[in-house]
């Protein structure tokens, strides 16, 4: 028997004849979603790192205290890689008399490669994006550079042995680094003006980079082929290095998209498990039939598992098209909203709706339409024979593993996978027992009310099962669109209200002990908050636990750069806010050793736990100090943080300089010429670009959420159909003889009626509960967000309960009271 | 545990047709099921061609009644997602017929129903109905044709129209008849009847 063409065949006359719609509908509304939510999370996935590569000003960059190889460029241009050099050093900048110490950026034409320079034709004049580099001869120097020397646009600088002509004020370039340690200000120059300054011997303390470009398989490509010929100078970073506020905002987007994403996931399985177990039921005979003609169990299961594979790849390939159209549709839409451009999806992406296909299929029809496989041929004699019951052990399994597994593809993140499953798995069985008792509720009503209302109420009291199934249901999506209506919104304002407009936006660093007091007052004097300063101090760690950290066996590769990198340090009295000890305890007063309070993520990359030693040397003292907590730093709070905060007492207050981050108005950024001014050595770096950039991240988060929203309304209204479908043969036949026996037609409607108006109801009550009780776990124990109570949310889920369920359960059921009774009684002889 | 059919014992030659015959309860069904292998006896043994039907598996037994068992029923057993052609054409692509809708259509035709291939069962009436399970059950020609109650749903009329049509495609076939009927008159066109009563065979009489 050739099970292919039969299950196939059987699968297209199942189509035509309708037993199909319920199934596939529910199957394509789900990857239709998916797959639009899918494409569209690529796209502003791929922004997102189009941002992120602007902090880089490159996609990769290979960096190296040597010249760089000229090899690297030929094969990079080889793998179709954009190239650019730039040559970072410090030096000291001349105006006449006045000196100031400048981050020299030499740079060729292609720079930056991505991301926009912004220059001004004055000092701290309005800036303009500009496409260009410095033309020979030429520099562009930055706003503070410039009030530091007293010089302007125009002047002359010396640099070196060489004179050049400042023709721009640079404002803003990509790469500047918000690394709040990236001391001087920049100066943007050629780099062939490079030799005649004559600063660059060898043996200089000069950073090579190399920038470089192109699409991600390229970039990958490349990387690969080049990683193992690095010499020891040289290391690679990438946008996940690029700095840690950004990747953190990211990652915030990404939760908010997977949560969105989430909900249609779950509806949809909801809509699919239903609509699989009627058309499981509807084919018991059918496959009864089969075996008495001779059909063996595996003929049976192959036939079975080759419908659900043509299913998957049918509505995998058409939710994919509708998805992409969808996508497409409202990206388009959203131009306005979303400044710049959105790259196309990228083609993998479309995996997506096959997985979700398949994995919704095997986790919600598998087991309900194998069970068909042990459906016993006496069937044909004794209708009473059915195949052995679902073990709910084996369904559990399979649709738990099913979601679980689709969440983590989504999301790629456990914790909230875990939560919000979680969360679901109790609401559904909370639901499921509140559904019973609202049931049982019911019957005492009955004989208060009028006829057409007591086979409403009786219709629910009787299907008892169902009807709980119906209710979880309806209360399940309800219990979504109130979450993301409500709760979403509830959420993205609080998360946005973490970054309020006078967010700190500058950064001052390399403030003298002996200054600290005069800082202070200066804001004092200027009518500004005056900022809490924060103490830096710069070492070198030597050993962990007595081992030199060459010798150190670090977990993840970066450890080892951390680890040898000059490290900036501080002390503190008390924990910052925006700080969270994880392990461990914030100092000991008891213990008179100096203690140190490490960064989570960095004691990760080192391999460090509580109690470690480590070894520093500090301005040539040597430093030991033990591991007392781990700590969790919101690094998107753009306050001063460090990787590691010593107990007080652990270090000189006269050693090292003070950092502060304080919120200036951009319109009054001339406050920072006086202050460099009158402290010469502070710097002030500016954050603003970079803020943009943050709020521009969660504005695309927030409209991509919006957007979702409308799908996964569509996936609950097909939850409802689903849930209607299953009593529809019951249904018909019920009507029908009611009518029979002499019920007129607009009793059975008004009954009708009366049934999903209180099923939507009690729906309506379900789902506001359940959409209060996750919001607040989200919000309370994810996002560390306040949640208030929202009473719209009650109205609303009431009111479009009733209303929806009332008006959709209604039409859906019409044509099954219409129904002439005799036709009806003839199908079911 | 419960004893539905006790002490049968009988045999069915090639091409012959048998009636069971017996009130309500009497195990008529049971026996037929045991018959065609769709149940097995929990003592005792059924053979079918030489094969000993009782002691296979399911699936082996499935294979049996693939090559040699057509089925009749009383609620007919159409499959309301299929077409009256599709139906008749199940039991051939279950068998990997090549040939399936030509063999089908020609079958529909014997049994007078060709221009209503394309129908749905709730287009038939029971008697249509009947007749699509009949081209169907004869449609693989099997050697044993087990029909149960096939008048029970349907009026006087059209059984005795159905009753015609099932003997005389038989006949031409030379098929094997097994019926299962309560119905005095129709166990009367067999050639011998078995009577059954409380689960045993009371008497078996040659006609």
């Amino acid at each position: 028997m050739n099970s292919i063409a039969f299950a196939v065949a059987s699968l297209k006359r199942d189509w035509r004849s309708g037993e199909l719609t319920v199934l596939v509908a529910a199957l394509l509304v789900a990857v239709t979603a998916l797959s639009a939510v899918g494409f569209f999370t690529n796209r502003i996935g791929q922004a997102v790192d189009q941002q992120a590569a602007e902090v880089l000003a490159a996609d990769l960059i290979i960096r190296s205290s040597e010249p760089i190889s000229d090899e690297y460029v030929v094969a990079a241009e080889q793998s179709g890689l954009q190239t650019a050099r730039v040559l970072r050093f410090p030096s000291v900048v001349y105006n006449n008399e006045q000196s100031a110490l400048g981050a020299i950026t030499a740079v060729n034409e292609g720079y930056p490669l991505r991301g926009k320079v912004r220059v001004s034709v004055e000092a701290f004049g309005e800036p303009v994006v500009t496409d260009e580099t410095p033309l020979h001869g030429e520099i562009w120097a930055d706003h503070r550079l410039l009030a530091r020397i007293g010089a302007d646009v125009g002047d002359t600088l010396k640099i070196g042995a060489s004179h050049l002509s400042v023709s721009k004020a640079l404002d803003y370039r990509p790469d500047q680094g918000w690394d709040f340690i990236d001391v001087a200000p920049s100066l943007l120059m050629h780099l062939d003006d490079i030799p005649a300054t004559e600063l660059v011997q060898p043996g200089s303390r000069v950073t090579h980079k190399l920038l470089l470009a192109g699409s991600e398989a390229d970039i990958a490509a490349f990387r690969a082929n080049i990683e193992t010929r690095l010499t020891e100078t040289e290391n690679i970073r990438d946008l996940e290095d690029s700095s840690p506020q950004i990747r953190s905002a990211i990652d915030r987007a990404r939760r908010f998209l997977g949560l969105s994403a989430m909900v249609s996931v779950l509806l949809a399985c909801v809509a699919v498990a239903m609509a699989a177990r009627r058309y499981s039921e509807r084919h018991t005979d059918t496959v009864a039939l089969m075996k008495c003609m001779g059909a063996d169990q595996a003929f049976v299961l192959r036939v079975m598992l080759v419908q659900l594979l043509v299913l998957a790849l049918v509505t995998g390939a058409l939710g994919n098209l509708f998805g992409f159209a969808a996508q497409h549709g409202l990206a388009y839409l959203a131009d306005d909203f979303i400044k710049g451009e959105l790259p196309p999806p990228e083609p993998g992406a479309a995996i997506l709706g096959f997985a979700t296909a398949a994995a919704i299929l095997i986790g919600f029809a598998l087991a309900p339409v194998l069970r068909l496989k042990h459906v016993p041929p006496l069937r044909v004699l004794r209708r009473d024979l059915e195949a052995p019951p679902l073990r709910h052990l084996v369904v559990a399994v399979l649709a738990v593993g099913a979601v679980l597994a689709m969440l983590y593809w989504l999301i790629r993140d456990l914790k909230l996978v875990l939560y919000v499953a979680g969360g679901m798995t109790v609401m559904f069985l909370v639901m499921a027992a509140v559904g019973f008792g609202l049931v049982r509720a019911l019957q005492p009503l009955r004989g208060q009310v009028g006829v057409a209302w007591r086979y409403g109420l009786a219709n629910i009291a009787r299907r008892g099962r169902e009807s709980v199934v119906q209710l979880v249901a309806f209360g399940t999506g309800l219990m979504v669109l109130l979450l993301l209506t409500f709760v979403r919104s509830d959420l993205l304002d609080d998360w946005r209200d973490t970054l309020p407009d006078r967010f700190p936006n500058n950064f001052l660093i390399n403030i003298q002990p002996d200054e600290t007091d005069a800082v202070t007052q200066f804001f004092a004097e200027q009518d500004l908050e005056p900022p809490r300063l924060v103490p830096l101090i710069r070492a070198r760690m030597t050993t962990i636990n007595g081992v030199s950290i060459d010798d150190v066996v670090f977990p993840e590769p970066q450890g080892k750069l951390f680890a040898q990198r000059e490290q900036n340090l501080t002390w503190s009295n008390a924990l910052q806010e925006d700080n969270k000890i994880l392990e461990g305890q914030w100092w000991n007063e008891e213990n008179d050793t100096p203690q140190v309070s490490v960064e989570t993520e960095f004691a990760k990359s080192l391999g460090l736990s509580l109690g470690d030693r480590l070894e520093f040397d500090v301005a040539g003292e040597r430093l030991v100090a033990q591991v007392s907590s781990l700590r969790e730093v919101q690094w998107d709070s753009f306050r001063p943080n460090f990787f590691m905060v010593f107990s007080p007492g652990t270090f000189d207050n006269a050693l090292g300089t003070y950092v502060t981050s304080l919120y200036v108005d951009p319109n009054e950024r001339t406050v920072f010429r006086d202050l460099v001014n009158r402290f010469p050595s502070v710097s002030v770096i500016d954050m603003e670009a970079i803020l943009t950039q943050v709020r521009e991240v969660m504005a695309k988060a927030s409209f991509a959420v919006q957007y979702v929203f409308l799908f996964t309304m569509f996936a609950g209204i097909t939850v409802l159909l689903a849930a209607v479908q299953t009593t529809r043969d019951e249904r018909r036949y019920e009507s029908a003889m009611l009518r029979t026996l002499g019920a007129r037609r607009q009793v059975v409607f008004a009954g009708v009626v009366a049934e999903f108006t209180t099923l939507g109801l009690l729906a309506g009550t379900l789902g506001s509960l359940g959409a209060t009780a996750l919001g607040y776990v989200l919000a309370t124990q994810l996002f560390d967000l306040e949640f208030s109570l929202n009473p719209l949310l009650w109205f609303s889920g009431l009111l479009a309960g009733t209303l929806l369920v009332g008006i959709a359960g209604t039409i859906a059921t019409r044509s099954v009271v219409d129904q002439t009774p005799v036709i009806t009684l003839r199908e079911n002889l | 545990m419960l004893t539905i059919v006790n002490a049968v014992s009988f045999s069915v030659g090639k091409g012959e047709s048998v009636a069971i015959e017996g009130p309500s309860g009497a195990g008529k069904s049971t026996l037929l099921a045991l018959l065609a292998g769709l149940d097995v006896p929990s003592r005792g043994a059924v053979w079918l061609n030489g094969d000993e039907f009782s002691a296979l598996d399911e699936d082996g037994r499935a294979a049996l009644r693939a090559s040699n068992v057509g089925f009749v029923f009383q609620s007919f057993h159409l499959i309301p997602s299929l077409t009256a052609l599709e139906n008749v054409m199940l039991p051939l692509e279950l068998g990997g017929s090549g040939r399936a809708r030509e063999e089908s259509l020609s079958a529909l035709e014997l049994v007078g129903l060709s221009d209503r291939a394309a129908h749905y069962p709730r287009q038939l009436s029971g008697g249509e109905k009947q007749r699509v399970a009949i081209a169907r059950a004869f449609v693989v020609g099997p050697s044993v044709l087990f029909a149960d109650e096939p008048t029970g749903n349907l009026d006087t009329g059209t059984g005795e129209k159905i009753i015609d049509l099932l003997f005389d495609l038989n006949e031409k076939a030379g098929t094997t008849l097994v019926l299962v009927t309560h119905d005095r008159n129709l166990a009367e066109r067999c050639e011998r009847i078995l009577h059954l009563d409380r689960g045993c065979l009371t008497d078996g009489e040659a006609l």
